[in-house]
């Protein structure tokens, strides 16, 4: 591999999957992420990567077959965006139900309606209570690097989730940027190999899954899903720091950009994170101590370290790039909550933006940041950047 | 090498039941008689089987947890995606030979699935399935309703007879739609082994089974498997009734493969379709209306004129496979 590669973002996942040669890959193809699974099956054909395609004919046969796949034994990926996902959801709660150690890439799309192919985080905040982590990545590197995280942390012992790796569509799915792969060998030796321990394909000892699980124990086996959320959060740290040794590269719960001294701070995902960064220096070019949030980990959503890096700021705008009609924005909702007992509660503002792919200029940013810096937040009010009178 | 009834009789005497007991389906109920006898056969000819199941009565009376009656591998995933749930695994266990992970151990994959979760919801995973040629056996136990959720119609269930999501009224005589021809469908993939039996044929049922597990890609067999309760019929008289439906060419026995339709069995005296629907409870209330006769006469001559198409199909197949591989 070589040092450094000009590829688009959807290579770069490709590439992972690639080096991580998961046993099976189940997927159907959905503009942004279709790439994704075009470029593996190039690999496939290539006789680059050993692993078994099913080209299945739905999302929705994508996931079951993916359960079918992992609950056999097998290191099992699919990767999807918006309808897609939406079309599988039934089935990502179950995958996550069975303890699957899934990875799934998916690439951030408006759900219709109406339709529309163009980035937002509707699709991701759709399942955000189906039981599985979600990472969310700015760029290239991070969606590489998250992939073979990934890996590593839903096949951890004590956590067995499945995990969705969310990039953004076109911006970073098809735009092209460079990024440093890793070695092949040290990917391997990174993801290790997978060892399930009750796997359907073991004829001696068989496994019933999917059972009916009535009053008495379904409850319970929430709760087993709940304690291995809490195992996630507690090992993720871990998972970060082995990979911090084999790349350079340092992940943590959060991405804290000039937070150290900031007064205003923004709390955005994914790749408008880089815009904010540019608005952020920016601001710091005038004296102004703005700051940013991104978080890399969504769920298990760090509760606690959003509280600790925003307790005591003067202000904090939250940027929704997906809207929950008639509540909150669920980013906001989120960060909202995690403030509720902190000592020196910051003054907060919620936007949303960049709705079905709608540009996202440094101008919106200034504004938010703006209302902030001249404490102009209402606290229950939702604000559009970039809507068209 | 066709299974016979002594190689039976020896498997049984081992006392390994695939599918054993415990379970909780009503006395009397034909579906458990489907699995057991698939997965019977599959291991008297020494084959592992590793189940999938499509929700319904079979899924739900047979696993409540901490319970299980499967003494296999099995997996249930949810309604309408038995066969990609299935396909998954298959294709897994493809993947784990290959790389040497898991021994080669003539492991089949069976996926077991009511007729809503065939004819109706599930009918495109099915689909996609087959097409993909995969390599696993499809068993159908049609009691032409949705029989879990308390005898709702599906895409199965029979003209006249009476359903709470299509009741015979005052204005209508129930479902007025004929049951979907689902082998047909299947057939139409081409690449595949499909069958019809019925519960009144085990021996039949089995032979099937047989192809169905040697033919190395896609097969699908469709029982029809009375749900005694919605039948409205005495609980031991399930195979009774399809003795009746198959005599009465209401639900012929034959077989599809590559291209070439076989009928497998070939009643020499017919009885009227009447006959059969005057037994089956579910039809009493199309019986008591005006209309029966009328209603009736259309069933007969629907059944007819398939019988006939049937024997057409067969003489024109005759040696003369659309595909030699899948
Ligand atoms: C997506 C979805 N829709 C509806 C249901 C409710 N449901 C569960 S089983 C069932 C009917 C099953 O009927 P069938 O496949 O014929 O099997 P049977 O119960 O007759 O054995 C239905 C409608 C469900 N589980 N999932
Ligand atoms: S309701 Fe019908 S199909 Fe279901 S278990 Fe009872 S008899 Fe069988």
């Amino acid at each position: 591999m070589p040092n450094k590669l000009a590829v688009t973002g959807a290579k770069a996942v490709a590439i992972a999957m690639k080096q991580i040669n998961p046993d099976v890959v189940a997927a159907y193809p959905i503009t942004p992420q279709t790439p994704i699974v075009q470029y593996y099956a190039d690999f496939v054909a290539d006789g680059l990567v050993d692993t078994v395609m099913v080209p299945v004919e739905s999302e929705h046969s994508a996931m079951s077959a993916v359960v079918g796949s992992a609950a056999a034994g097998a290191r099992t990926m699919t990767a999807t965006a918006a309808n897609g996902l939406a079309l599988m959801t039934e089935i990502v709660y179950i995958a996550a139900s069975y303890r699957l150690p899934v990875v799934m890439p998916i690439v951030n799309r408006a759900l219709s309606g109406p339709i529309n192919i163009h980035c937002d985080h509707s699709d991701a905040m759709l399942v955000r209570d189906s039981g599985w982590l979600q990472l969310f990545c700015e760029d290239h590197q991070e969606a590489y690097d998250m992939t073979l995280i990934a890996t590593k942390i839903s096949e951890k012992d004590d956590v067995l989730l499945p995990t969705m790796v969310n990039l953004d569509g076109f911006i970073t799915s098809h735009g092209v940027d460079i990024f440093e792969p890793l070695d092949d060998g040290i990917v391997k030796d990174f993801v290790g190999k997978w060892e399930p321990k009750y796997p359907l394909l073991n004829i001696e000892k068989p496994v019933t899954l999917g059972s009916l699980d009535l009053f008495d124990y379904y409850y319970e086996h929430h709760m087993q899903q709940e304690a291995a959320m809490k195992k996630a959060y507690e090992l993720l740290p871990e998972v970060f720091e082995e990979f911090e040794k084999i790349s350079g590269r340092k992940y943590d719960f959060l991405d804290l950009y000039k937070m150290e001294d900031a007064e205003y701070v923004m709390v955005v995902l994914n790749s408008t994170a880089s815009t904010a960064k540019y608005v952020v220096d920016e601001l710091r070019d005038k004296g102004i101590k703005a700051g940013l949030l991104k978080p890399w980990v969504f769920t298990p959503f760090p509760k606690k370290e959003i509280k600790e890096a925003l307790n005591g700021k003067k202000a904090v705008v939250v940027l929704d790039r997906a809207m929950s009609f008639g509540k909150e924005a669920p980013l906001y909702s989120l960060v909202k909550s995690a403030l509720y007992d902190a000592e020196q509660k910051p003054k907060m503002g919620s936007y949303i933006y960049g709705l079905g792919g709608r540009d996202v200029t440094t101008h919106q940013l200034h504004d938010a940041f703006e209302d902030a810096i001249n404490d102009k937040l209402e606290l229950n009010e939702q604000k559009y950047l970039g809507l068209r009178d | 090498m066709p299974l016979n009834i002594k190689q039976l009789v020896d498997y049984v005497d081992k006392n390994d039941w695939p599918f054993t007991q415990g379970h909780r389906l009503c006395p009397g109920c034909n579906a458990p008689m489907v699995a057991k006898w698939a997965t019977l056969t599959a291991k008297a000819l020494g084959y592992e089987p590793v189940v999938g199941a499509a929700t319904g009565c079979l899924e739900v009376s047979t696993t409540i947890y901490p319970f299980t009656a499967w003494n296999v591998p099995y997996i249930h995933n949810a309604f309408e995606n038995v066969a990609a749930t299935i396909t998954g695994a298959e294709a897994a266990y493809r993947s784990l030979v290959n790389r040497g992970k898991v021994d080669n151990k003539k492991v089949k994959f069976i996926a077991f699935a009511g007729d809503g979760g065939t004819y109706d919801i599930g009918l495109q995973a099915l689909s996609g399935a087959i097409e993909r040629g995969h390599d696993f056996v499809y068993v159908l136990y049609d009691n032409e309703g949705y029989m879990n959720t308390g005898n709702q119609r599906s895409g199965s269930t029979p003209t006249g007879a009476d359903s709470t999501t299509e009741p015979v009224g005052k204005a209508k005589a129930g479902k007025l739609q004929f049951k979907k021809s689902i082998v047909d469908i299947i057939a139409g993939h081409e690449g595949v082994y499909a069958a019809t039996a019925s519960t009144s044929e085990p021996m039949d049922f089995m032979k099937k089974m047989e192809k169905a597990l040697e033919f190395e890609g896609p097969a699908f067999i469709a029982v029809l498997a009375p749900c005694v309760r919605f039948w409205r019929i005495p609980e031991s008289s399930g195979p009774e009734m399809t003795k009746l439906a198959v005599e009465t060419k209401y639900w012929p026995l034959w077989e599809y493969f590559m291209g070439e339709y076989k009928v497998t069995k070939k009643p020499r005296n017919f009885k009227p379709v009447s006959d059969y629907v005057t037994k089956l409870g579910r039809f009493n209330k199309l019986l008591k209306r005006d209309d029966s006769a009328e209603v009736i006469e259309e069933m007969q001559k629907y059944v007819n004129a398939k019988w006939d198409r049937l024997l057409a199909l067969e003489e024109i197949s005759k040696d003369k496979p659309l595909r030699t591989k899948i």
